[in-house]
């Protein structure tokens, strides 16, 4: 079995674990989009990590989560290790 | 010649009413916000009554970004310094972000918010601890939330004594007005109503354990049987006169001139407690006499032994039956950090209107207290000067002097 997640999926993660910044569209065109500019620091992206852990089983640590600087960024290291792992 | 500090914004998130206006209604009508706790069961609880705040719907007043990272108190404390700051007519991101700072006292901390992490920690392991732990529990959170969603990078910080810490906030304010910020949001809000919050509020032993709400606070009475713990608070903005006047404010609700704190002595120690020395400091801190003082907003700890020893001071400064007393917190109970500042915002209202709201509840004070403890029904009269009195458990005492602005 080969899952991946999609943006979607990682958008209800982040509002799930850090809500929303007034006056940021996540539903546009955000993938190349720096996390710092729709509002989530590193605190935010430290929350999600531990909720795709608790989710998917995806392991990222800490020091590594703060290098991801947009969703696709994040994406890619997930799906790659989802997609090693099965 | 040392620089004015006015009152030009308030903002109230009280038991009895949310917003100034709301608040100042229930005070003047004694509307009490004392009820049966219900934000969780406290039916096996020796203590069962709390000032609690109701009707407030979070979502409509804070962005959801700041939800998952905020304990009840920060949320109170965000929504009452977005109201001081909108009743101020100022607009934070027009002004110099270092020229704004924010000083809040804080006694309880994070309590609701942690005690959730902590169960998940104990249930589901300590991956499922929110990041945000790190700091929604801190007694500097408030400060620091309202510091940056208004961008206010001026000097900041906060204080914890108690139930004192509220004025002590106040008073640093002021003082950091002085050396030279032009504008600080300032003040207190607290909030422990989870299980282990109740539970070391009961620990205490101050609580009452009355089940009736009219009676379970009756500070002054011979009947005093402890205080009701309440939550929320004020945030007030302050400003430096001059510079207020230059950005043409448009209501002022008054000028703090003057502030003090001490600190009790050992119990053993065979001297007398340290309000009526705070009292005196503050007093002196404005230039006034006793004789200057209209009205004085009493600390009210409702045990009877802390009820005498404040009537004493009291008593002592001004003379028996020497000013008019007053207690409006038997209203929405003890608020600890928040106490103090929305007495501050009681005493600005009775300067500005005219009329000293009463203490509602006490019927039994004994005569040698020789309080003129306003009761019943507000009382009509033109006061200029008020005097706060906050203490804090183990030894705090604050005093805060405000007068009614004249220009």
């Amino acid at each position: 079995m080969s899952k991946t997640i999609s943006l979607d999926d990682l958008r209800d993660l982040l509002v799930q674990c850090a809500g929303e910044v007034t006056g940021v569209d996540l539903a546009g065109d955000i993938i190349d989009t720096d996390f710092e500019e729709i509002g989530y620091d590193s605190l935010a992206l430290m929350e999600t990590g531990a909720r795709l852990e608790a989710v998917y089983g995806v392991v990222i640590p800490d020091d590594d989560i703060a290098e991801l600087k947009t969703p696709r960024d994040l994406l890619d290291r997930v799906n790659q290790t989802l997609v090693e792992a099965s | 010649m040392s620089v004015r500090t006015l009152v030009t914004g308030l903002g109230v998130v009280a038991p009895n009413g949310l917003g100034v206006e709301r608040y100042w209604e229930a005070v003047l009508e004694g509307r009490s916000g004392i009820a049966p706790l219900t934000r969780f069961d406290v039916s096996a609880y020796p203590a069962t009554l709390a000032g609690q705040i109701q009707d407030l719907l979070i979502e409509d007043h804070l962005p959801s970004r700041l939800l998952p990272q905020t304990d009840v108190s920060t949320r109170f404390a965000l929504i009452a310094a977005e109201w001081a700051l909108g009743d101020a007519k100022v607009d934070p991101s027009t002004m110099t972000d270092y020229g704004m700072g924010v000083v809040t006292a804080n006694a309880c901390g994070g309590f609701e918010f942690t005690h959730r992490e902590f169960r998940k920690l104990w249930t589901q392991g300590s991956k499922s601890v929110s990041v945000y732990e790190s700091f929604a529990w801190f007694y500097a959170v408030n400060t620091g939330q309202i510091s940056i969603r208004h961008g206010m990078r001026g000097p900041s910080s906060a204080l914890v004594a108690e139930q004192a810490g509220g004025l002590d906030a106040i008073g640093h304010a002021r003082r950091t007005i002085r050396r030279g910020t032009p504008l600080m949001v300032t003040g207190g809000v607290d909030s422990a109503f989870d299980p282990w919050g109740w539970a070391s509020q009961i620990a205490g032993g101050g609580v009452s354990r009355s089940t009736d709400p009219q009676g379970a606070y009756l500070p002054f009475d011979r009947a005093a049987s402890g205080y009701v713990p309440g939550e929320g608070g004020a945030l007030l903005v302050l400003e430096d006169a001059e510079l207020a006047m230059a950005r043409g404010l448009p209501e002022v609700y008054g000028e703090i001139c003057g502030y003090a704190s001490t600190f009790d002595p050992p119990p053993d120690s065979g001297r007398p407690p340290g309000l009526r020395r705070a009292a005196e400091l503050a007093l002196s801190d404005a230039g006034l006499a006793p004789d200057d003082v209209d009205v004085v907003f009493a600390d009210a700890a409702g045990r009877p032994d802390l009820d005498r020893a404040e009537a004493e001071a009291i008593r002592g400064l001004f003379g028996a039956h020497g000013v008019p007393v007053t207690a409006p917190k038997t209203l929405t109970g003890r608020l600890y950090s928040g106490g103090g500042p929305l007495d501050v915002v009681t005493a600005l209202r009775t300067l500005t209107e005219g009329v000293i709201p009463p203490t509602y509840g006490p019927s039994d004070v004994p005569r040698e207290y020789g309080l003129d403890l306003v009761v019943d029904e507000p009382r009509e009269g033109r006061p200029g000067t008020a005097l706060i009195l906050a203490r804090g458990r183990w030894g705090f005492n604050a005093a805060v002097v405000v007068r009614r602005f004249t220009g």
